[in-house]
């Protein structure tokens, strides 16, 4: 890679060691993906729940902060992904003392190191949506297929350690969707139909994600009759990204870099035809016969209108099964100051926030809470807890809350 | 059983880490460390990926492509610090979640071949990793 001078400088250690270790990880993996250079960013968002970092990832943040001499804070707003517990509700998850430790040593880590505790995946509905062309270093494969796709801006995947990298450094490898070339569609697919629910927008998501098939396939989308909601869109990326590792979906007419199916697509790529029947095809495939242990509303957390929604549904219900609603920090005051809160709770539901519930120890809830059938209306969430021994099943926000009534998912 | 008579190379346009030889675990599927992986028994827990219940301990993974979220950056540094890791990944398409994870955990990665890499490395042979020379070397088929 193409250093400028200060990155020489920063790679022989004289801003000091954590800088240092930061841009060499950096350059691993900007020479892996042949970039020619660093490109600045403005912003960095770190995915680092302890389930995922373990003792390990743990040690090495408290590493880092630990560090004397030279430069240790973030250079850039640096914010967090969802953590893995909400602290006042560790009880009913199941949450072991260890966890929790785990949880408050990063977190202790983290503020030495200047990162801003945000604890959200939506941070593009909550704290700063990134602007056309703006170029950030974003963990939580929604929050970048979002950023990239509806926003315009650029990122790539950043995992933890290399959003943190980035925070620190204030750059990043150029390469993926920083490029141009690699934001132009390589598959066009035509769907019959507008979906109106969240769970149809995920399971859409899910099936265009199966045909894109991997990270640098870009879909472009012909047929949406009308301008989706944030949060539809919110669903349909992160399932995408989910069931197909994709980080960028064009929109025709709809989406900022496809005003006109000719600006980011060539008429010689692949076409596919998505159905309704399609759609309902990955819904049905998770419906299995028997109860249901517990509903989750999760993945991505949910928006204040979400929040809103529920908990109008909520009214008149009497649950039999746990449901969880799962939101973010800085929904969740306001949750709670319009009442959305009180009317969940009333009905026997829990809400929580700064987590998301398949970064918490999902496998751990399970076994603490005897859970292993989920209903929810999340397609993501439905794609990876099967890995965690669920038996997750996908269905509109309405069918979930029958089932936490009757303990059946109709 | 079939034997080769002479090592078969297969160049990878992306390579990083360091050189191991071992025994393939291939399929045509899919890699996530959080959506497919029990990581604490070293085995694939997803019920539909093409490996269910294998052991993935000291194997050469051969797997199509990287998939799903960002926890695998952290996750392969936290499977190599207890030792239950796979010895190297090699894979079709990468992503770079995987790419970062391998960087940081220390994982032989290498990916982008002329060719499905699932179908020309049989399950159970033996192959060599030199991420230096972005060689992959078929020793012998099982």
């Amino acid at each position: 890679m193409r250093l400028t001078e200060e990155e020489q400088d920063m790679l022989a250690g004289k801003s000091g060691e954590v800088p240092r270790i930061a841009l060499a990880h950096q350059v691993a993996v900007g020479e892996f993906f042949g970039a020619a250079d660093f490109v600045p960013v403005s912003q960095a968002h770190i995915m680092a729940d302890t389930e995922s970092l373990g003792e390990a990832g743990v040690a090495w943040l408290e590493m880092l902060a630990a560090v004397k001499g030279g430069r240790r804070r973030v250079r850039i707003p640096t914010i967090t992904d969802p953590r893995g517990t909400d602290f006042s509700q560790s009880v009913l998850l199941g949450h072991t003392r260890k966890m929790l430790g785990l949880e408050e040593r990063t977190i202790a880590a983290f503020v030495k190191l200047g990162v801003m505790l945000t604890d959200t995946c939506i941070n593009y509905q909550t704290v700063q949506p990134a602007t056309r062309g703006e170029h950030v270093a974003f963990g939580d494969t929604g929050v970048v297929i979002y950023s990239n796709s509806v926003c315009g801006a650029r990122s790539n995947f950043e995992g933890g350690p290399s959003a943190l990298a980035a925070g620190l450094t204030g750059r990043t490898p150029r390469y993926g969707f920083h490029l141009d070339a690699h934001r132009r569609a390589t598959l066009k697919v035509r769907v019959d139909f507008t979906p109106q629910r969240l769970d149809e927008w995920g399971a859409l998501g899910g099936v265009i994600g199966r045909l894109a098939g991997n990270y640098w396939a870009v879909p472009v989308i012909e047929g949406i009759e009308s301008a989706p909601t944030s949060d539809a869109l919110k669903h349909f990326g992160a399932a995408m990204a989910s069931y197909g590792s994709s980080a960028l979906f064009h929109l025709v007419g709809l989406t900022p870099e496809a005003q006109r199916l000719s600006d980011v697509a060539d008429a010689s790529i692949p076409a596919h035809v998505v159905t309704r029947a399609d759609v309902e095809a990955l819904i049905g495939a998770t419906r299995k016969d028997g109860g249901v242990d517990v509903v989750v509303f999760s993945a991505p957390q949910l928006s204040l209108l979400e929040m809103r929604d529920l908990a109008e549904s909520c009214d008149g219900r009497k649950f039999r099964v746990p449901m969880l609603a799962v939101t973010s920090p800085q929904v969740k005051p306001d949750a709670d100051r319009m009442g959305y809160t009180r009317m969940i709770e009333s009905a026997g539901g829990t809400v929580l926030s700064g987590m998301c519930f398949y970064q918490s120890y999902a496998r751990e809830i399970a076994e603490a809470n005897g859970w292993k059938r989920l209903a929810t209306n999340s397609a993501k969430m439905v794609n990876i807890l099967g890995g965690y021994g669920y038996v997750p099943m996908l269905a509109s926000m309405q069918a979930c809350l029958d089932a936490a009534e009757s303990g059946r998912l109709a | 059983m079939n034997t080769t008579t002479g090592p078969r190379v297969f160049v990878a346009r992306h390579a990083m880490g360091r050189a191991v030889e071992g025994i393939a675990l291939v399929a045509k599927d899919g890699f996530s460390a959080r959506y497919d992986l029990d990581r604490i028994q070293g085995v694939f827990s997803r019920p539909t990926h093409r490996l269910a219940g294998k052991s993935y301990l000291d194997r050469v993974l051969v797997l199509d492509t990287a998939k799903g979220g960002v926890a695998s950056a952290w996750m392969l540094n936290e499977m190599r610090s207890r030792g239950v890791m796979p010895l190297a990944l090699i894979l079709n398409t990468v992503n770079p979640i995987i790419a970062q994870g391998a960087a940081f955990g220390d994982l032989p990665l290498m990916a982008g071949f002329d060719g499905d890499i699932t179908a020309l490395i049989a399950d159970g042979a033996r192959v060599r990793v030199d991420p230096a020379a972005h060689s992959l070397t078929l020793m012998a088929s099982p």
